[in-house]
């Protein structure tokens, strides 16, 4: 025991969420967590493995910037996550869970009584056991078909049905009626049938959600820095941190390069060259020079530069395409899903069976007891059980495959809408092509050239240098070892090769694409210049072939130059239209659309946000800017196009495993209800049948493991 | 008949302390993270100096 009073602050830390999609494996848990540890600012780490996050808690002087760079030291690239924690999904997913588990627990204790009544339990045994069930039964309706009874409540208000208005018809009139019976010394009473239909829903429904949070999870793992915020100079000559909505009109921001500008702004020092395809779908970087302007979101390449701000929040470019894309979203969220067309269709037709059912044994002479006793059955027999279970269990099954080919599916209602899809829009820049430059010539150089060009381009975080890099290392190149390695931002890295100078940089001649070049110069050798292109994706065309064999035609959307895209048109043999913004690439969706045609958009940068919100449904790259991302309802990992085409057949696919699943979940109606109308429905009958369809469905849909080959 | 009187409690108490343990779990996180639950129990915990 030390004499010390333990410091006891009332203060709690911040705590911040990082995305750190590099963390794969158990090493990698422990050398985050220890190494930040290690570090003074920080009191504690935690990592979530699942959803690939990182919470820190740390000192409150500790900034963002420093607490990636802190992350970056260690090895792992980090993307802050805004707000907290537990968000919606997460709740609903565990608020499901837990009304899950109280109905799972009551069907097997009801279960365990019940199997004693159907084995033949007389007088007193029988009334207690159904006073029992009766005393497990009400708590666990009340609780657990909660989510049922709010959804029906809020669909009826509107003066709309979907597929909870029969579910919580039927589990609240069964309830009354097993109720009475038991007051009544009734043989029958269908509490098993009732907690046991709440339970497979509510499995059915907790499927469904965590479909949602895990592709959400996914999705935020991939999110990539768009400009959390800047470095702000002040008058006094010191630069401080700002967030990007703390930002104001007249602020000097420094960009170093390699960052996206948070604001737009005006130039008021240094010049550099700005990637902006993902506001425009420009591929070329362009040059910007003093008094030049530049927008929110574009990446400065070459050098650090100081921008005066001139609009922020709602003013800026990013704003008007996010206004935009909010427009655009609207006719989507009016899409009804198969389930609650199903509904439709199905819940007055069993409302109608059930009341005709009790008329014709009212009319037949039955008392108004037996008669109601059949009109239950009937409804707890045709509710939707296994109709419940067709879709989620399906495309649950779909969803995991395909995550596992490195697709993430955003919702459910993605999967129905992409089966729809009969034209396809693609963008150029970042969708075709891969977005980033390769070297296309490095085969021409000689072997001591290509072992310098190694080891100059690691000296440097330029995209050209790491470019090369990539390929050099991909190729087992080794590195000559070069002494006094410096780089000058804008100009190029300089260092000595033994006793030559050598160098690599911006192309000393003017050519048109001198923004797509680099030069090696070696004191005494004639200079190689690398050339850089944008490559198309690899199995591009086999793609386009595979869609238009599916019966989709497809066509190039691009904000780029005709001159740019027509090569990659002639390639794939597409047509494109070229030159479009924002847009334009709606008003072209919308022509398609009011042709009578579902188009599925494909598409990355920020300038294709709107036309992804349109389309009927929507793929992104996992390189797409954080908006394309958000906006699509699929995004895939990898170099190949080939999951655009693979999504459209698992789609398809599983809409035909779910009328499937409807087909059975309909047929099995067809044998029960006669029974059910002719009063030879017992509680165990009816137990039995559920839960036999249910299994069914459930097994169909995991046919569907194989969808993605 | 004074089975069933002690038998039926003991089968509902015993599913109840089970739903309350899986309440609890949920509740501390313990579902949170299954992946990850499954991956450090590879991590070698040597006492950081």
């Amino acid at each position: 025991m030390t004499a010390t009073t333990p410091n006891r602050d009332p203060v709690p830390l911040p705590q911040t969420e990082f995305a750190v999609p590099g963390v794969r494996c158990a090493g990698c848990i422990s050398k985050l967590e220890n190494g930040l540890a290690l570090n003074p600012g920080i009191a504690a780490a935690r990592v979530n493995f699942t959803a690939k996050r990182v919470s820190i808690t740390h000192l409150p002087d500790m900034t963002l910037p420093q607490l990636v760079k802190i992350l970056g030291d260690i090895g792992f690239e980090a993307v802050p996550i805004a707000g907290d924690g537990v968000d919606g999904t997460q709740r609903e997913s565990r608020q499901m869970l837990q009304a899950m588990a109280v109905a799972g627990f009551a069907m097997m204790n009801i279960m365990l009584l019940s199997v004693s009544v159907w084995s033949g339990a007389q007088g007193f045994t029988r009334d207690l056991f159904h006073w029992i069930s009766a005393l497990i039964a009400l708590p666990t309706v009340a609780y657990a078909g909660r989510p049922f009874f709010r959804s029906a409540w809020a669909a009826l208000r509107k003066g709309r049905t979907n597929m909870d208005v029969p579910i919580s018809i039927g589990v609240l009139i069964t309830t009354a009626l097993s109720l009475f019976e038991t007051f009544t010394h009734g043989p029958h009473a269908y509490f098993d049938g009732v907690v046991m239909l709440l339970f497979f829903l509510l499995t059915g429904r907790w499927l469904d959600v965590v479909m949602r949070s895990r592709a959400r999870d996914g999705v935020s793992a991939l999110l990539k820095q768009t400009a959390s915020g800047a470095m702000v100079l002040d008058k006094d000559g010191k630069t401080r941190w700002v967030e990007a909505r703390a930002l104001s009109i007249g602020m000097d921001m420094i960009v170093a390069a390699g960052e996206r500008v948070a604001a737009d702004g005006i130039i008021i020092r240094g010049n550099s060259s700005f990637d902006l395809s993902l506001l425009t779908g420009e591929s070329a970087p362009q040059m910007a020079h003093e008094g030049d302007s530049i927008h929110a979101g574009t990446l400065n390449i070459d050098s650090p530069v100081t921008i005066s701000v001139t609009a922020t929040g709602p003013d800026t470019a990013i704003a008007d395409i996010a206004r935009l894309m909010e427009q655009a979203g609207q006719s989507k969220s009016l899409y009804v899903r198969v389930a609650d067309r199903a509904a439709r269709l199905y819940a007055p037709a069993v409302h109608t069976l059930a009341a005709a059912s009790f008329l014709g044994w009212m009319l037949a002479g039955a008392g108004w007891h037996e008669s109601l006793l059949v009109a239950v059955a009937v409804l707890i027999i045709t509710c939707p059980c296994a109709l419940g279970l067709a879709v989620p269990a399906a495309q649950i099954v779909v969803a995991g495959a395909l995550m596992r080919a490195g697709i993430l599916v955003k919702d459910g209602s993605a999967l129905e809408r992409l089966a729809e899809v009969d034209r396809a829009m693609f963008d150029k820049t970042g969708t075709l092509t891969l977005g980033r430059p390769e070297p296309v010539n490095l085969d021409d150089a000689n072997g001591e050239q290509r072992s310098i060009l190694l080891a100059l381009a690691r000296a440097s975080r330029h995209p050209l240098s790491e470019a090369i890099r990539r390929t050099l290392e991909g190729a087992g190149t080794s590195a000559a070892s070069l002494t006094n390695i410096r780089e000058i931002a804008g100009s190029g890295v300089y260092a000595m090769a033994g006793t030559c100078e050598a160098s690599l940089g911006r192309p000393d001649f003017d050519m048109a694409s001198a923004g797509m070049a680099a030069q090696l110069l070696v004191a005494g050798q004639p200079p190689f210049t690398v050339h850089f292109t944008d490559q198309v994706r690899s199995a591009a065309a086999e793609t386009i072939t595979e869609l238009a064999q599916l019966g989709i035609e497809s066509a190039i959307l691009s904000g780029d130059r005709a001159s740019a895209v027509a090569p990659v048109a002639r390639m794939l043999g597409l047509t494109a239209q070229t030159g479009m913004l924002p847009e334009d690439k709606l008003d072209a969706i919308a022509r398609q659309k009011r042709a009578g045609h579902h188009v599925l958009m494909v598409g990355d940068g920020l300038n294709d946000g709107p036309a992804l919100a349109a389309g009927h449904a929507s793929i992104a790259p996992a390189s797409a800017s954080d908006v394309g991302q958000n906006a699509a309802d699929v995004v895939f990992l990898g170099d190949a196009l080939t999951p655009v085409a693979t999504a459209v057949r698992a789609a398809r696919r599983t809409q035909q495993i779910v009328r499937q699943n409807f087909a059975l979940a309909i047929g099995y109606n067809v044998i029960a209800v006669p029974l059910a109308i002719s009063g030879h429905v017992t509680p165990l009958i009816a137990a039995a049948a559920m839960s036999g369809s249910s299994l069914i469905v459930v097994a169909n849909a995991l046919r569907l493991r194989a969808v993605v080959r | 008949m004074t089975g069933l009187a002690l038998l039926i409690p003991v089968a509902l108490g015993l599913g109840l302390l089970g739903l309350a343990s899986f309440f609890w779990s949920l509740k501390n996180g313990q579902f949170d993270d299954a992946d990850g639950a499954a991956l450090r129990i590879l991590i070698d915990e040597e006492d950081p100096l």
